[in-house]
């Protein structure tokens, strides 16, 4: 059997977990405060997953750039690409909070969402 | 001079929960007064996620956190002002005020909240060695440049300093395409959450570097490159430097409450803090001017900042309706065996009889296996074991106070072998 020693990032509470693996999965996990830890465990041995933040450009707006998120956790071998497709992104505002900038980021089914609202500049 | 039950001095997360609460528990004029473009404070430019998992039970970017709160004010209809820098504050609450509409301006309110935040501490405060070129910056202002004003600082970064924007930068300038090839932590321990770590540094592979400083900067013009060295008993050990060539230097080597108000209106102030000493009711040492928020003691958490603030938001609402609580002294709360400090530092005679008294506090080192411990006098109110703390993480005990024994002139919280 092998162990593998973790920490959540579910929370800020960041605890030590402890995952046993045979044959390459998950059979037990201890150390979680809560069922996110256990679940956090599996998922980031098995198939680790993120959600990306970062910005923007936005034309014709108050701000220049807008604060965007991946809609849900994709996984963690596509951060780059990701960031890498919303940099050709531009968006004209007004911009509404949860807006889709950028449907089915590289094939993940996750869409990336404005996190904020931009109004036109007068 | 414009009359108002309430002013509050900040419009980020601690001014806007102040108002909300204050509103929620009968308090009818409120103002805020905000200095930036927007309300918010920093969490618009903290566009990472993991904001409102204890309050909203979701994780939220730092926006979305800011919107449900701004949300609340906007529709409570509490008016705030814009682009609006706070002057002077006095012992009479008198504040002087100014902004490119009004002018310079007087309020004088019944109660004040101070919810001003904090700031970075600069190279200034930190002595480092070496020349003055562009490109060092604190990683806030690296944060606001890449993250709100869409400037990308630098391409090849050192980070001095571990504490959470100094790692969540780490991520941020990598992701920007830059590289960081360190980040350096003069402490043993890094001052960031543990998340942080695994999150912003291990999914990046960027190497932190525990009991480490910054002990050369080179270049004339523009940042061409800074020395590491290896520091034991608090100094640089000979013979570990370390070259990193750079064009970008950013620190994040702590946070300071901003208490200039505070300080020239004579409110007391906690020298292990840098902010004002408060007793329970989250009022400072100045009647009817309370804090809340990173004005009072860095938080890392900002939830626990709104909470913090409702209850100061309460507080404020106490004393406008019931005015001045009759003068009853305070218990101090002192601290032993490795906690630094405690907010509030003192707790009222009639909060002990009748409601829950919480005590934020933080240790001055990692331990582990101890057992937190509350004493009234001689007596043991409340233990709690805790398998690991750290300097980085904030504490929280919730005493249900009740029946005392008399005599009790302090309450003393501690850590103790578990």
């Amino acid at each position: 059997m092998e162990k593998a020693q973790l920490i959540c990032i579910g929370c800020p509470l960041g605890c030590a977990l402890e995952a046993e693996l045979e044959n390459g999965s998950v059979v037990r996990v201890s150390g979680n405060t809560c069922k996110n830890g256990e679940k956090y465990a599996r998922k980031e041995l098995t198939n680790p997953t993120r959600i990306v933040t970062t910005t923007v450009r936005v034309t014709g707006g108050t701000i220049p750039v807008v604060s965007v998120k991946t809609a849900a956790d994709i996984p963690k071998g596509q951060i780059f690409a990701c960031v890498q497709a919303l940099g050709a992104v531009e968006v004209p505002a007004p911009v509404a909070l949860g807006q889709v900038v950028l449907p089915n980021v590289c094939g993940t089914g996750v869409d990336v969402i404005a996190t904020k609202a931009v109004a036109k500049q007068e | 001079m414009e009359q108002y039950e309430l002013v509050i001095i900040g419009g980020g997360p601690a001014g806007l929960a102040a108002a909300v609460a204050a509103r929620q528990a009968g308090v009818r004029d409120i103002l805020i007064l905000e200095r930036d473009r927007e309300l918010g404070g920093i969490l618009n430019q903290c566009i990472h996620n993991g904001f409102g998992l204890h309050t909203f039970r979701e994780e939220l970017t730092g926006p979305e956190y800011a919107q449900r709160f701004i949300r609340q004010v906007q529709d409570l209809e509490i008016p705030y002002k814009l682009g609006t820098m706070v002057l002077s504050l006095d012992k009479e609450k008198t504040i002087t005020a100014m902004n490119p509409e009004d002018g310079l301006f007087q309020l004088r309110p019944k109660a004040v909240i101070l919810a001003m935040g904090c700031r970075e501490r600069p190279r200034g405060a930190l002595n480092i060695p070496g020349t003055r070129p562009a490109g060092i910056y604190t990683a806030g202002t690296a944060q606001r440049l890449v993250n709100m004003e869409g400037y990308l600082p630098g391409r090849e970064c050192v980070i001095l300093g571990s504490g959470d924007i100094g790692l969540i930068m780490a991520r941020r300038m990598t992701l920007e395409g830059a590289h960081v090839p360190v980040v350096a932590e003069l402490m043993p321990y890094s001052g960031g959450l543990k998340r942080n770590i695994v999150q912003c540094l291990d999914d990046f592979g960027i190497p932190l570097k525990l009991s480490h400083t910054v002990v050369d900067i080179r270049g004339r013009e523009r940042l061409e490159g800074v020395t590491l060295a290896r520091v034991e008993n608090g100094r640089p050990v000979p013979g570990t430097e370390e070259y990193y060539p750079c064009d970008t230097l950013l620190l994040s080597c702590g946070l300071i409450p901003e208490n200039e108000l505070t300080r020239e209106a004579g409110a007391v102030i906690n020298p292990v803090t840098n902010g004002p000493a408060v007793n329970d009711a989250l009022e400072t040492s100045i009647p009817g001017v309370f804090a809340a928020g990173n004005v009072l003691h860095v938080h890392d958490l900002v939830d626990y900042v709104s909470q913090e603030a409702a209850a100061a938001g309460r507080s404020a609402a106490q004393y406008i309706q019931q005015g001045e609580p009759a003068l009853e002294a305070a218990l101090p709360v002192r601290c032993y065996g490795g906690v630094r400090y405690t907010v509030p530092s003192a707790i009222r005679h009639q909060s002990l009889r009748s409601e829950d008294v919480t005590i934020r506090f933080r240790v001055d080192n990692v331990y582990q296996n101890k057992t937190i411990v509350l004493r009234a006098g001689s007596e043991i109110v409340l233990r709690r074991k805790k398998a690991v703390l750290a300097p980085g993480e904030m504490e929280t005990v919730t005493w249900k106070a009740g029946a005392l024994p008399e005599g009790i002139t302090e309450i003393r919280l501690g850590l103790e072998e578990a």
